[in-house]
């Protein structure tokens, strides 16, 4: 196979990894949304906590991506 | 259209050269500069009166100052609050080098991985030394959590001490391919206008599209411009709290 299209496939796979992070980032705010509707007033509370797992989720996320772009155009 | 042209740094002129290595002021430089003023001016600006009853400027920096003591406090303790000036001094640096990196044909300096690197770098020696500084050997025990069986002790232990390695690479990556990312996806989109310009009327009415996805993105850029600003802030927050109560 041409090295430069084997490049593009792997950075279009490595993109996938970004899938997970959709689905992890989504139950966080869908599961504090959920939480915040039962009990408003405990919800400002968490804000902080909220944040903190979206960025951690998030990362793994863009991990992924890291690799897309530097196949793209680093490598 | 080349979409990564926009990150590249330009000398624009040399300063000295140590031992092989060229020290050029760059266009990167310029707008460490640049925000560095900004943020002077906002700072001071804002303090300079001491108002009873603050003014626009005064409570902005009100707020800004509020906003980070509030976040330190509550995930640091009050303890925390002697590294104040180290958080907000890398909240606000980010937040200015952020927003203003949005701003068409200027420059984003948190999209360069060495700029981020030196903050999580920043960070994560602080943690170190004032760890063991401040606890000795007790620090150690950040590595123990406490109440799990002896038998999977060194498998615990050792994920910890990995996750703690790994802090600095997922803090400074975080920033950097979210700005990069950002910037490549909106180059690519105004890429899309100009391409549909060049065919002429129609592709006139064809490119209002992407350019109305342009502005949208614009805004979604704002919003993560302040956001990662903001975790990096609550990172270095949580990564302080670790130095100052090790252990689980």
């Amino acid at each position: 196979m041409d090295p430069q299209a084997a490049k593009m496939i792997g950075a279009g796979i490595a993109c996938i990894g970004m899938g997970g992070a959709g689905v992890g980032v989504g139950t966080i705010f869908g599961h504090y949304l959920a939480a915040a509707v039962r009990n408003p007033s405990a919800a400002q509370g968490q804000f902080a906590n909220l944040i903190f797992g979206f960025a951690v989720t998030e990362a793994l996320g863009i991990f992924s991506l890291l690799i897309a772009l530097l196949l793209l155009f680093a490598l | 259209m080349d979409p990564i042209h926009q990150f590249q740094i330009k000398n624009l002129f040399p300063i000295a050269r140590v031992g092989g290595v060229e020290i050029a002021f760059t266009n990167s430089t310029v707008f460490m500069l640049l925000s560095l003023a900004i943020i002077l001016l906002f700072v001071v600006g804002g303090t300079s009166r001491r108002a009873l009853v603050p003014g626009r400027l005064q409570s902005m920096a009100e707020v800004s100052y509020e906003f980070v003591s509030d976040t330190l406090r509550s995930t640091a303790g009050p303890e925390g609050m002697k590294f104040f000036p180290l958080v907000f001094s890398i909240f606000m640096f980010i937040l200015v080098l952020n927003v203003i990196g949005i701003i068409p044909y200027t420059f984003s300096v948190t999209s360069h991985i060495i700029i981020t690197v030196a903050f999580a770098l920043l960070v994560f020696f602080t943690v170190i030394i004032y760890g063991f500084w401040k606890n000795g050997l007790r620090f150690l025990k950040l590595f123990v959590p406490s109440g799990i069986p002896i038998y999977i002790l060194p498998l615990v232990s050792f994920i910890e001490v990995m996750s703690f390695l790994s802090r600095p690479v997922s803090h400074s990556v975080r920033l950097f391919a979210n700005m990069l990312a950002g910037h490549i996806t909106l180059k690519v989109f105004g890429g899309f206008v100009t391409m549909l310009g060049a065919l002429g009327f129609l592709g006139w009415l064809g490119a209002l599209v992407p350019l109305g996805f342009t502005v949208a993105l614009t805004a979604l850029e704002l919003l993560v411009a302040f956001l990662q600003a903001y975790v990096f802030a609550i990172l270095t927050c949580i990564y302080l709290n670790d130095a100052i109560h090790p252990g689980h």
